[in-house]
């Protein structure tokens, strides 16, 4: 209770100490740089591990036992199978048997599917999450109900933490589509096919002991390794580890919205005015059904215009498959399948390329992709008149979304936000965002239904739309509209309990999330 | 009279809506129950509204419950209105301010190539309408309105009217068929309507009625601006009795067909290809460009097949049609499309404005266009193929610069 305050560079309150770690406030857009070594796990030795490669256990548990759990550890998952997955439950069920405490989940991210993980925060099991809280565990930690302080990091910046030693992870445990009995591991094949496993990398090199569990044991060897045995200890055979229908859920549609669409043709429009749609540019959209529908208008315009993209950051999806195959994209740099297109296309084609946080959003890295990209579609629950912008919690001041990549694409050559101007009477233009998760310097433009804000240090943007017929205007009148409109929110009254700290990419803390009241 | 009142929408898909459930009782002063999705940021507001409104009504002892999804204040205020008048007579009505914006009025000429449909009581579907820029907006009070949800519709198109920034579109509604329609005048006349879809139409003296009550209402609001009728013919009699519907009034400046209800009144089947109703689409063509007025075609229904709409616009266009209506917003681009000037219209249409900047630079009272006489009429048209295909993007802004550039050039 005693905890300290101080400013960070946008201006936020940050405690000095999370968790009994002491805290960096975030001091700029790569203004921190870190001394000193990459974080080494301990030495193995082959000569301890069976020599003809067999590393079965006979279940989850007693890989646990073996991997010398204990009370305080840190446990890794992965969200490969994103809400289809049945393994992280699974985890911390045998953990709770066994009687452990508080233990640190470290997850690439949380979905709704992970709800039953209350239950074990609730009973000890667990002291806190450092990973996303999607929809029912942000609404418990928000009612500050969880012991410890929540971490949000980025894609990135998780394996950040992991590189630099911010977190030690004691025990990862992957679950992999196809694996052989050394421990190679695929997400390309099985009835839980997934992809890649690129949110797994980071855990299986620097994790202390990593344990592969699968429902589709094939004989060495598991080509490709997407995961290297040599870096596992245990394999775990179980009869399922995922909800197919789940994983590749059927949520990449294009939005059937007139109102999401108008917002992508806008976003699209806005692209080819300014120049970016041009031969070799190269675009990252989600999955989110406005962003498929941008994608789809660029597949329009560059078909029209007659030229091709040199490549493609995904989430990868049917229509971006599609785009490949019509030859519209050289290559798909694909960072998480969202379909079974995705997968199939992943396994059959060269030029859909697997990534990982390592290569594409890595801070410690020698460079990365993300700033490689000509443009980026992002959302955000608020946007400030600063351009920060927010994507974890609302303007009611639930935590309900994690950073996911959001951080690390703003780094891209233009990051674009195409949002509706209002959600349900609330407006998502702010005069400050309940919480910062990106600095407006690095967002260029907002692309609304009622009108297109750019950044003001975007001048070069500014220019080239000078006499264009787009609806061009500033944040200030769109935010002025909305209210207009919505009328002017009330202040929202949060509790003095930091519930969870936001990570910025380079491991300082740009804002942290507060209590709710009721 | 009832004690209790309720009005507005719920459940799990409503959105941007409330219901209001009123009681009123013999004591213990006000009670408002709030359950509200926005209640973090708006709950004080919503309040005020709520007390503000029943203190209006001179309502002193009652429980209100809201359970709001998140609407605009104009919905909120026109649910707890309708709950409350569902408890007391009451000729009163609690307005909101109205925008500025909504107080501009059309004319009778005016380019009507789309009109979307908005069910009168979905005020979700009403706050971006204007966004997809359709040439005309319908807040409809009568098809895709419940019979017993017809009192509290009136109350959200007459706040949506007030309130409700549709960026330029004409402000349409239609009423419902008389004599009830009439009575849905009185909510909307006063507020700025631009114009009047009078549904099921079959003679002229129906046309005459609503133009009479229109009248009287604009002079007790002490108001003057221009309120046209779109009648909707929808029945063979209709047809027979077109040209006489069609010049029934001065107010009427479009004359629009509807062939659900036509083929239904023929006993034939609606067919994709319209044989059925050939016949009624050039008698209405025919009876309104005789009365000097706006020809409109009915709507296409299947939302998802834009190509077959393409089609069916084009035909449109070919019979002599002016616009039609559409139940979607991705219908508006499509048929705006549909109904641009091609490009021989555009490229005559230019040497005659040109022609006509010649003679007006040069003094003469005549304008001619190689041995042609043009008189001003095919001017004025002229002008208007030219705003059309701007407004298309068929033509460049500076297309007069470019045309004399070209002319120099001896293209």
């Amino acid at each position: 209770m005693g905890t300290k305050f101080v400013k960070n560079a946008v201006g936020r309150m940050i405690p000095e100490e999370i968790n009994g770690k002491p805290v960096i406030p975030f001091q700029g857009v790569h203004k921190y740089i870190t001394e000193g070594r990459r974080y080494a796990p301990p030495l193995p030795s082959c000569a301890n591990y069976p020599s003809d490669g067999d590393k079965r256990v006979e279940d989850l548990k007693t890989a646990l036992k073996k991997a010398g759990i204990k009370n305080g550890m840190t446990i890794s998952t992965h969200h490969h199978f994103r809400n289809g997955d049945l393994i992280a439950n699974q985890v911390f069920k045998a953990a709770s048997e066994m009687g452990l405490k508080d233990l640190v989940w470290f997850p690439s991210a949380s979905f709704p599917c992970h709800e039953p993980i209350i239950e074990y925060l609730e009973d000890g099991t667990i002291h806190h999450i450092e990973g996303s809280m999607n929809g029912p565990l942000g609404r418990f930690a928000s009612q500050g109900k969880m012991r410890g302080t929540g971490v949000l990091r980025s894609h990135g910046g998780r394996y950040q933490a992991v590189q630099d030693g911010e977190v030690v992870i004691d025990i990862a445990v992957i679950a992999a589509p196809t694996a052989d009995p050394f421990g190679n591991a695929n997400g390309l094949s099985g009835e839980s096919a997934c992809g890649l496993l690129g949110f797994a990398l980071a855990d299986s090199q620097y994790a202390h002991k990593v344990i592969v569990v699968t429902d589709n044991l094939v004989p060495f060897p598991c080509v490709p390794w997407q995961i290297q045995g040599n870096y596992v200890d245990y394999v775990v055979e179980v009869d399922q580890i995922g909800i197919p229908e789940k994983i590749v859920s059927g949520t990449t549609r294009i939005t059937r919205s007139p109102d999401r669409l108008y917002i992508a043709e806008l976003t699209a429009q806005f692209c080819d005015e300014v120049g970016i749609i041009q031969e070799g540019f190269s675009f990252q959209a989600g999955a989110g059904g406005t962003s498929l529908a941008i994608g789809n208008y660029f597949g329009e315009i560059m078909r029209e215009k007659g030229i091709k993209a040199r490549f493609a950051r995904g989430g990868s999806n049917q229509y971006l498959v599609d785009m490949l195959e019509e030859g519209l994209i050289d290559y798909i740099l694909d960072g998480q399948t969202f379909d079974l297109a995705g997968v199939r296309s992943m396994r059959e084609n060269p030029h859909h390329v697997d990534t990982s946080p390592f290569t594409s959003y890595n801070y410690h890295g020698k460079g990365n992709f993300a700033g490689i990209v000509d443009v980026v579609i992002l959302g955000a629950t608020e946007v400030d008149v600063s351009f920060n912008a927010n994507v974890v919690t609302h303007s009611d001041g639930y935590l309900l979304h994690g950073i996911g990549g959001w951080q690390n694409c703003l780094f891209s050559k233009t990051v674009i936000l195409p949002i509706p101007l209002f959600r349900d009477r609330i407006p998502i233009i702010r005069d400050e965002v309940t919480t910062i998760c990106g600095p407006g310097e690095l967002i260029d433009v907002i692309v609304t239904e009622r009108g297109i804000a750019i950044n003001p240090r975007r001048v070069d943007l500014i220019d080239k739309t000078k006499n264009s017929k787009l609806p061009i205007t500033t944040i200030q009148a769109l935010k002025e509209e909305a209210e207009k409109i919505c009328g002017v929110p009330e202040p929202v009254e949060l509790g003095e309990r930091v519930i969870a700290a936001i990570k910025w990419v380079d491991g300082t803390v740009i804002d942290v999330v507060r209590q709710v009241i009721k | 009279m009832a004690t209790k009142g309720i009005a507005g929408n719920q459940g799990p898909g409503v959105r941007s809506d409330c219901h209001a459930a009123l009681e009123i009782k013999k004591s213990g002063g006000i009670k408002i129950i709030l359950n509200s999705k926005v209640g973090a940021l708006y709950q004080n507001s919503i309040r005020d509204l709520a007390a503000e409104i029943l203190n209006f009504f001179h309502v002193e002892h009652a429980v209100l419950e809201i359970t709001d999804r998140g609407a605009l204040l104009l919905v909120l205020a026109a649910r707890i209105e309708a709950a409350i008048k569902n408890c007391l007579d009451s000729r009163e009505e609690f307005l909101l301010d109205m925008l500025a914006e909504n107080q501009s009025s059309t004319a009778k000429d005016r380019r009507r190539r789309s009109r979307l449909y908005l069910p009168g009581n979905t005020p979700k579907l009403m706050l971006n309408a204007g966004i997809h820029k359709p040439d005309a907006v319908i807040l409809d009070l009568e098809d895709s309105v419940a019979p017993d949800k017809k009192t509290e519709a009136r109350l959200v198109v007459r706040n949506a009217l007030r309130g409700i920034n549709f960026y330029g579109a004409e402000r349409m509604v239609r009423i419902n068929q008389l004599p009830l329609g009439l009575e849905d005048l009185e909510y909307v006349v006063p507020h700025y309507v631009n114009l009047i879809l009078l549904p099921k139409c079959e003679t002229a003296a129906q046309v005459q009625e609503v133009d009479r009550k229109i009248t009287d209402l604009l002079a007790e609001s002490g108001l003057v601006h221009p309120v046209y009728i779109m009648p909707i013919i929808e029945s063979a009699l209709g047809v027979v009795n077109a040209f006489s519907i069609a010049s029934a009034s001065e107010r009427v400046a479009a004359l629009a067909i509807g062939l659900e209800d036509y083929t239904a009144d023929l006993g034939a089947a609606r067919t994709r290809e319209g044989r059925e109703s050939f016949y009624a689409r050039n008698v209405l063509v025919n009876a309104a460009k005789a009365a000097g007025i706006q020809a409109i075609d009915s709507v296409f229904s299947d939302v998802a097949d834009m190509e077959a709409l393409r089609e069916v616009v084009l035909e449109s266009k070919s019979l002599g049609f002016d616009g039609m209506g559409c139940i979607h917003p991705r219908q508006i681009k499509v048929i705006h499309k549909a109904f641009a000037p091609t490009e021989k219209e555009i490229n005559k249409a230019c040497q005659i404005v040109l022609a006509f900047d010649e003679a007006t630079e040069k003094g003469l009272g005549v304008v001619s266009l190689g041995s042609k006489m043009i008189d001003p009429p095919v001017v004025a048209r002229a002008l208007k193929t030219i705003d059309a295909a701007l407004d298309a993007g068929l033509l460049a802004e500076n297309w007069k610069e470019v045309q004399s550039d070209d002319e120099a050039s001896g293209l």
